[in-house]
């Protein structure tokens, strides 16, 4: 089973830096959707034998990370109508380069840390990889809607992190970080429709100019 | 020195201009059309070592080495591959960046060509030739590294042979990483979308093509033959490292090598019929992500 969780592992790193490196926003929140996905499936290959905990959680992580979240998202740019994310702070290939110094990094400081036997020696690494690809999404990108793919990024990683300890955590807290996010996002989305009505346009940057 | 591998070489360097036919082919059915034979490219060879050459009064005799240094170069790279998927006809120790060494001198020559004929326009598509592969070669590299890694040995035969098939089963994603890798190389390499269009004529939006224009007759063959000799190697090496082909027999190595390079032309044909040319701008991207897939390999093996 451990061959399977490293696979999917390894397509959360390569959905990283394909938001990293797209342009189009739609693309960018099917990557997160497509990375919803893998973590969903990521509990139920990490701990072979069936619970009821498990499968709720992925079920649970399925439903907000890879089907309602997006399809959120894909509606609010369909409403916002903006279709590409231009003049990032950094641009699409030095953040890819950044992406791969961040994954680079992060199996360097893996090593490192005291932490508990994981079940895989990847999970770590990649929980911090994704926790830093999404630092940096929602620190370079313009748009107020890839800062919100951003900011599902950096929880993906975080995620990630605790399925380590997912025999550990009592499922009641899992679902609370859930509800957390689903809240989270869906209070950003209002708040990116408001700005984009309010200005015209869903650049982060014009917020500056808010002035009463 | 075995039967085997004198025969698979022999099939690799007359079939490969089989190989742009296939992805031709490929393209003009799934987009319904007829499209040219398969072997068009044979008959374009054949068109042009009967034709004379012209030279202009401003080229050198740079322009007219050019070609058949392209020609040696690629040719002499194919000797380094394990194509019969045990071991190299001439290979030694750290003979992977004499690959990619002369897979760069064979370029060089070319773009000198270019520059030689004095045309402004053939210098454009030398610039251009020249940013792909300053792009291009970290990434190979970085996917050979990749191999040596995983194999502990520092010959294209023994990263590529026997070696090879013993390393996958521990370092298999970074094996596909490297594969993927070098698929996209391969796509960049030869001139293919979404890097090239090579059915495009227009001016301002091809790169290989415009390097060549001045050049006819059988210099332009041996340039044409090369590119599908350089395509072969590629095709080579991506099947090479994706199916390790050690454990097999050396004739049916050598058998499913010609099958994988079939099947890569029919891919490549596929990809053509589905997506655009790249703008200019965002071909840097494209192989840094090839460079990144591979480093990613790298990071995993390092471990």
């Amino acid at each position: 089973m451990t061959d399977f969780s490293d696979l999917l592992l390894l397509l959360v790193v390569l959905t990283d830096f394909w938001v990293l490196g797209t342009t189009r926003l739609s693309s960018t929140i099917r990557a997160a959707a497509i990375q919803g996905a893998l973590l969903a499936a990521l509990p139920i290959a990490l701990h072979p034998g069936f619970s009821i905990h498990l499968i709720g959680l992925g079920l649970g992580t399925l439903l907000v990370k890879a089907i309602v979240l997006p399809g959120f998202l894909q509606r609010a740019i369909r409403e916002a109508s903006v279709r590409r994310e231009v003049e990032p702070v950094i641009g699409f290939t030095a953040s890819v380069c950044l992406g791969a110094v961040a994954v680079a990094l992060s199996f360097a400081v893996a090593q490192r840390l005291p932490l508990p036997e994981a079940q895989t020696a990847l999970l770590v690494p990649v929980a911090l990889a994704t926790v830093i690809v999404g630092l940096i999404v929602l620190t370079t990108r313009s748009k107020a809607l890839t800062q919100v793919v951003g900011y599902l990024i950096l929880e993906n990683g975080i995620y990630v992190f605790g399925l380590s300890q997912a025999e550990r955590v009592p499922f009641l807290v899992d679902v609370g970080v859930l509800l957390d996010v689903f809240v989270g996002v869906f209070i950003m989305g209002i708040v990116v429709f408001h700005i984009n009505r309010e200005f015209d346009s869903l650049s982060s940057a014009r917020l500056t100019e808010l002035k009463d | 020195m075995t039967a085997a591998q004198v025969v698979t070489l022999l099939a690799v360097l007359l079939g490969a201009p089989a190989l742009p036919g296939i992805a031709t082919r490929t393209k003009s059915f799934l987009t319904g059309r007829r499209g040219p034979p398969v072997l068009q490219l044979y008959s374009d060879l054949a068109k042009l070592a009967r034709k004379g050459t012209v030279y202009s009064r401003t080229a050198t005799l740079l322009f007219r080495v050019a070609p058949v240094a392209l020609t040696a170069s690629v040719l002499t790279a194919a000797l380094l591959l394990p194509l019969d998927g045990r071991a190299s006809l001439f290979g030694f120790t750290g003979d992977l960046v004499a690959f990619a060494g002369l897979l760069a001198l064979g370029r060089f020559a070319l773009v000198l060509a270019g520059l030689d004929t004095g045309s402004s326009f053939e210098g454009m598509g030398a610039s251009r030739e020249v940013t792909i592969a300053a792009f291009a070669e970290p990434a190979l590299l970085l996917a050979l590294t990749v191999l040596v890694l995983a194999t502990r040995s520092l010959s294209l035969g023994g990263m590529l042979g026997t070696p090879l098939a013993a390393a996958w089963p521990a370092a298999a994603p970074s094996l596909v990483l490297a594969g993927a890798s070098l698929f996209m190389l391969l796509l960049a390499e030869n001139a293919r979308v979404p890097i090239d269009d090579p059915a495009t004529h227009l001016e301002l939006t091809m790169i290989h093509e415009v390097i060549v224009l001045d050049h006819s007759g059988p210099d332009l063959g041996l340039i044409l033959y090369a590119g599908a000799v350089k395509f072969a190697l590629f095709g080579a090496l991506v099947v090479s490292v994706l199916v390790p082909r050690g454990r097999f027999d050396p004739w049916v190595a050598g058998a499913i090598l010609l099958a994988g390079l079939a099947l890569i032309a029919v891919l490549v044909g596929i990809i053509e019929a589905a997506m655009a040319r790249l703008r200019m701008d965002r071909l840097p991207q494209f192989l840094v992500a090839a460079a990144a897939l591979a480093g990613f390999g790298v990071i995993l093996l390092l471990r």
